[in-house]
C-alpha cells in the first residue's frame, strides 16, 4: 500500500526553542579571564642551610600592619609614595669598583642599595593585616620593578618590557621571534632582578 | 486616484521569519562555545581587591583555584563568620592544601605539571594570618608559582 506523504512538522516554535536555549548560555556564559598578581614562592629551605647575610643598606623593609599603616624602614609612609620610594631604593647604585651600576640613575646615596642585583625588598605583615591592604602594597612594589625594567627595555630595545613578555606568552606569537624576545627579557630580568621577599608574619 | 488606492491596499507585505531560526541559532552556537560554566559553586563571600600591574591567567585547565573568605551569609548560622577556605565545592582546612594539589596534579596531564598556577581568590576583608598559611602550606606541596587574582584597577581604591 503506497504511503501518502507524511505531513510537515510545523517549525513554527523552533525559534522558540532556540531563544530558550539562547537566553540559558547567555546567562551562564563568562567571558572574561582572570588576572592578577602572578609571584614565585621560594622553595622550602633545607633546615641546615645557612643564612645569608645581607648589609643593612641593601635591604628596603616594608611592614604593613593591622590597620593598613606602611612602615618603611621603621618610618611611617604613605601608600602614594611607596613606589617612588622604592624605584629610588633599587635605582640607587651606590656601589662601587666591582658593585658600580653603570645603568642606574639614582641619587647613588652610600646609605642606600649597592645595585639593583644586591637590593632586596623585604615585604612583612602581621597575622591581622587586610588581604587587600597587602596586595596594594604588593601591587605598588611589583610597580616599581615593572617602571625601571620598562626603562631599561625602552633604552635598549625600544620597546617595554611587559609588552615583551605579554609577547613571549601568547602562544600565536611566532616561535622564531619568541627566542630573541627570550634573550631580551633575560637581559632586563638581570638587570633588575625581582628580589622580593614575602616574610612570615610576625604575629 | 483610483489607481493608487487599489496599489495601497494590500498593506506592506509582511517580513518572512522563516530565517529567525537561523539566526538565532547563530547565536546560540556562538554562546554554547565560548561558555565556560563554573564549576564551583561559591560558599564564600568573594570580593576581590584591585590592582593593575596584572598578568592575565590564560589556560584556564592549568589553574587550581583556592578560595578563601567570610562564609556567605547563607552558611553564617552554621559555620560562623571566620574567615575560611573553599576547596572544590567544601570547605576545606589548611591541612587538605596539600591534598588537593596533590590530587589535581594527579589529574592533570605529567607533561603539564611543572605549568600548573595556583590561583588565590581571597577576599579583601581577610587577615593575611590564614593567607599566609595557605602559603606555607604552598611551599610545602612544592606549588610555588601563584597568582594573587585580582579585578582591574587602581590599587590606591583599595584603601578608602
Amino acid at each position: 500500500m503506497a504511503r501518502r506523504n507524511a505531513p510537515e512538522v510545523n517549525a513554527g516554535s523552533m525559534a522558540d526553542i532556540a531563544f530558550l536555549l539562547l537566553i540559558f548560555f547567555l546567562v551562564t556564559t563568562t567571558i572574561e579571564t582572570d588576572s592578577g598578581i602572578s609571584r614565585k614562592l621560594p622553595p622550602i629551605e633545607p633546615p641546615d642551610m645557612e643564612d645569608v647575610t645581607l648589609k643593612e643598606k641593601n635591604i628596603f623593609e616594608v611592614l604593613v600592619d593591622d590597620a593598613g599603616n606602611i612602615l618603611v624602614e621603621e618610618k611611617l609612609m604613605d601608600v602614594k609614595d611607596l613606589r617612588q620610594a622604592a624605584i629610588q631604593f633599587l635605582d640607587n647604585g651606590g656601589g662601587n669598583g666591582n658593585e658600580a651600576c653603570d645603568y642606574c640613575r639614582g641619587p647613588r646615596d652610600p646609605e642606600s642599595s649597592d645595585n639593583p642585583d644586591k637590593a632586596v625588598i623585604s615585604l612583612q605583615n602581621n597575622r591581622q593585616t587586610k588581604y587587600k591592604n597587602y596586595i596594594t602594597v604588593q601591587n605598588e612594589l611589583v610597580a616599581a620593578y615593572n617602571f625601571l625594567r620598562n626603562r631599561e627595555a625602552n633604552r635598549l630595545f625600544g620597546t617595554d618590557f611587559t609588552a615583551m613578555e605579554k609577547a613571549f606568552n601568547d602562544p600565536e606569537y611566532p616561535q622564531s621571534k619568541k627566542d630573541k624576545l627570550e634573550d631580551r627579557i633575560k637581559i632586563i630580568k638581570k638587570m633588575y632582578p625581582q628580589k622580593l621577599s614575602e616574610a612570615e608574619p610576625k604575629r | 486616484m483610483s489607481k493608487f488606492k487599489k496599489k495601497g491596499d494590500g498593506g506592506t507585505p509582511a517580513i518572512s521569519t522563516a530565517s529567525l531560526p537561523d539566526i538565532v541559532f547563530m547565536l546560540l552556537f556562538f554562546f554554547m562555545v565560548v561558555t565556560v560554566m563554573r564549576d564551583t559553586s561559591l560558599k564564600v563571600q568573594n570580593v576581590l581587591p584591585y590592582a593593575n600591574q596584572t598578568e592575565k591567567l590564560d589556560k584556564k585547565d592549568l589553574v587550581m583555584y583556592i578560595y578563601a573568605g567570610k562564609p556567605s551569609e547563607r552558611y553564617q548560622q552554621q559555620y560562623g563568620t571566620e574567615a575560611r577556605i573553599q576547596l572544590n565545592d567544601k570547605y576545606a582546612s589548611v591541612s587538605d592544601i596539600q591534598q588537593f594539589i596533590f590530587e589535581e596534579r594527579q589529574s592533570k596531564r605529567e607533561e603539564l605539571v611543572p605549568y600548573l598556577t595556583t590561583a588565590l581568590k581571597v577576599d579583601q576583608e581577610t587577615n593575611m594570618g590564614l593567607v599566609s598559611d595557605i602559603k606555607q602550606e604552598l611551599r610545602k606541596a612544592e606549588a610555588l608559582k601563584i597568582n594573587y587574582t585580582t579585578k582591574q584597577g587602581n590599587s590606591l581604591a583599595n584603601y578608602e
